[in-house]
């Protein structure tokens, strides 16, 4: 099974990079994933990070994009809230790349 | 993680490329672990008699599918199909020609199956089940998209899709699978839908779309969850619940609801459309997943059943199952059993139920994208084509401005998005690129011609897809939604027209 090392642990990970369990997450994990592909966390990935744990907790699944675009439009300011912004964040897709470093697997399906 | 991916430069028009041996060979799927097979009755990893297996299940897949030992036994190797798949169009690799790679199981079946393969093996294009040849299988059986382009040019109207549907179903009887397909099929079949989301999951979101609504139109339009003796269920793909553009259509469904002034309701256990058993050609799971809709459909007691916008969604519904569960005898006759909810929207609509201010969405100027498994796989309406009307219809409806894309890539011949059959997975983004270099290109014709900035469609898969891609097309992935969107858009709630 493939593994990352951060924070001096060993985390299992699948093939495409997802934790294989969520509740072993650290933000360190968050951090390492990040640097790995060459972005730096700001304030505002951590809020997506920290909402997506949280709505993961009680849902076992992450939100809608919409959810999380209404989130961050709360908690930035209505000039943030939008598709795009979090595209900026997370170019890869805030559903995917987002998840990941929040440690939570990937969604599946027409997504 | 991978390599940069670019999108193929689109040129003026859609070139047949020249062809490169191997230059797909790469593009494979992630193999589904052990346990994942295991849950699903396949064998864990691959057993040392593979090679009988494969074969006992290679004899019962032709037995039991008189059109794919058919298939495999007519082609007169006329080459009519060779350029016509956009997956050998975008990479060139002869592999992805449909009767190249028909040709992967048609030289197994003759070598195995047919007195002349038996006796003069090459000589009679018969060929070995080596490791190579299952390698083969593994990476081109999961190339096509099984959207059937190929088979409306084919003279003897040889299906591809059931080929490769074939093809998957025996290498999963090996225990070669698709992380990707699998995973999902195991979801459906214990969730209830392809995303994993739970009842509460769901009526949380069910909710914070009522409050948007609320909040941009003033109305309470309500999402119904779970609702005994509602006169409609509404099944539609999970994807509508989490995905942007996806959820747009959603809302669109709901206002016409609405607005229509019907019972309607969503279900929590058959909380989707799509059936990924379909794509991996396995009878028992596509059975299993539309079970659920069925049973559903009779318990909560609606009279009618409405899908949503999912391309081969809606071909299970409307072609296989009544085959796989039995008929909805047990719903209304008086309407379409099951319907799309584009049938039931235009039929309002013609009615005058609903007014449109068509000014609403002024800033689009509409294509329209034909998902494969409507245009091909299944009907709408009444006359043949009408599967191609509606949906146009009902842009028309609601825009101003809507132009169709050029002969030859709409309609029955319509490209696939690239990605459908259970290629929509990171791992094959690459290959999903190249795929869409034919629908890009005829996108671009009318975004140059008419200044076309929306493309619209009736297909999850197809929405993530181009909402994924067009960026790197250099186009914005806000130009991608449903059709029901625009008509979200465009409905005056609390107005009607006539009736």
């Amino acid at each position: 099974m493939p593994t990352i090392e951060c924070d001096g642990k060993t985390y299992d990970v699948d093939e495409e990079g997802y934790l294989q369990d969520w509740q072993i997450w650290s933000e360190a994990v968050a951090g390492y994933m990040a640097k790995q592909d060459g972005l730096e966390l700001s304030e505002a990935h951590w809020e997506v990070i920290r909402f997506l744990r949280d709505y993961f907790q009680k849902y076992q699944i992450a939100p809608m994009i919409k959810i999380l675009v209404k989130e961050i439009a709360k908690t930035m300011g209505t000039e943030k809230g939008n598709t795009k912004y979090l595209y900026e964040l997370y170019p890869a897709g805030p559903a995917k790349q987002a998840c990941r470093y929040a440690g939570l697997p990937k969604p599946t399906g027409c997504v | 993680m991978a390599g940069k991916v670019e999108a193929p430069v689109l040129g003026g028009k859609i070139e047949i490329p020249k062809v490169q041996y191997g230059a797909s060979k790469d593009q494979r799927v992630i193999p589904a672990k052990p346990d994942l097979m295991q849950k699903l009755n396949f064998p864990s990893e691959r057993p040392p008699d593979w090679r009988e297996r494969f074969l006992e299940k290679m004899a019962e897949v032709i037995k039991k599918y008189r059109s794919v030992r058919l298939f495999l036994d007519i082609c007169v190797r006329c080459g009519a199909c060779t350029d016509k798949c956009h997956f050998f169009i975008g990479t060139g690799d002869p592999r992805n020609m449909p009767v190249y790679r028909q040709e992967m199981m048609r030289s197994v079946y003759r070598r195995y199956f047919t007195t002349g393969g038996k006796l003069f093996r090459k000589l009679a294009g018969a060929e070995d089940l080596t490791e190579q040849m299952l390698e083969q299988w593994a990476t081109y059986y999961y190339q096509c998209s099984g959207c059937r382009r190929c088979s409306v040019f084919c003279p003897y109207g040889i299906d591809t899709a059931e080929i490769t549907y074939a093809a998957r179903e025996i290498m999963d009887s090996i225990g070669i699978g698709s992380k990707y397909t699998l995973e999902i099929i195991n979801k459906a079949e214990t969730i209830g839908n392809n995303l994993g989301l739970t009842e509460p999951a769901l009526r949380n979101t069910l909710d914070f779309v009522e409050e948007e609504i609320k909040e941009n139109t003033g109305a309470d339009v309500k999402l119904p969850l779970n609702v005994e003796g509602a006169d409609i269920l509404l099944v539609t793909p999970s994807a509508d619940f989490f995905a942007t553009p996806h959820i747009e259509s959603l809302t669109g469904y709901a206002k016409v609801f609405h607005q229509a002034g019907v019972s309607w309701t969503l279900s929590s256990y058959a909380s989707e459309a799509a059936n990924f058993g379909l794509f991996v050609g396995n009878y028992a799971h596509m059975k299993a997943i539309n079970k659920r809709i069925w049973d559903m459909a009779r318990q909560l007691k609606v009279k009618r059943v409405i899908i949503g916008e999912c391309g081969h969604a809606w071909r299970v519904l409307y072609s296989f199952s009544n085959t796989l569960n039995g008929p909805f005898d047990f719903l209304d006759s008086r309407y379409k059993v099951p319907q799309h909810i584009c049938e039931f929207t235009l039929d309002l609509a013609k009615k005058r139920a609903f007014k449109f201010d068509k000014s609403a969405n002024d800033n689009f100027t509409v294509t329209f994208h034909d998902s494969c498994n409507v245009a091909r796989g299944s009907r709408m309406g009444d006359t043949p084509g009408d599967q191609f009307t509606m949906p146009r219809e009902l842009i028309n409806l609601t825009c101003n401005k809507f132009f169709d894309m050029p002969e030859g890539t709409i309609k029955e011949k319509t490209f696939c998005c690239g990605a459908g059959g259970g290629l929509l997975t990171d791992e094959l983004i690459d290959l999903r690129l190249k795929a869409a270099v034919t629908r890009m290109q005829a996108y671009k014709d009318v975004k140059e011609k008419h200044n076309v900035n929306f493309l619209a469609l009736i297909c999850a898969i197809c929405k993530a897809q181009f909402t994924k891609i067009l960026p790197y097309y250099k186009y914005d992935m806000e130009e991608v939604g449903g059709v029901h969107q625009l008509i979200s858009n465009a409905i005056v709630l609390g107005a009607k027209e006539g009736v």
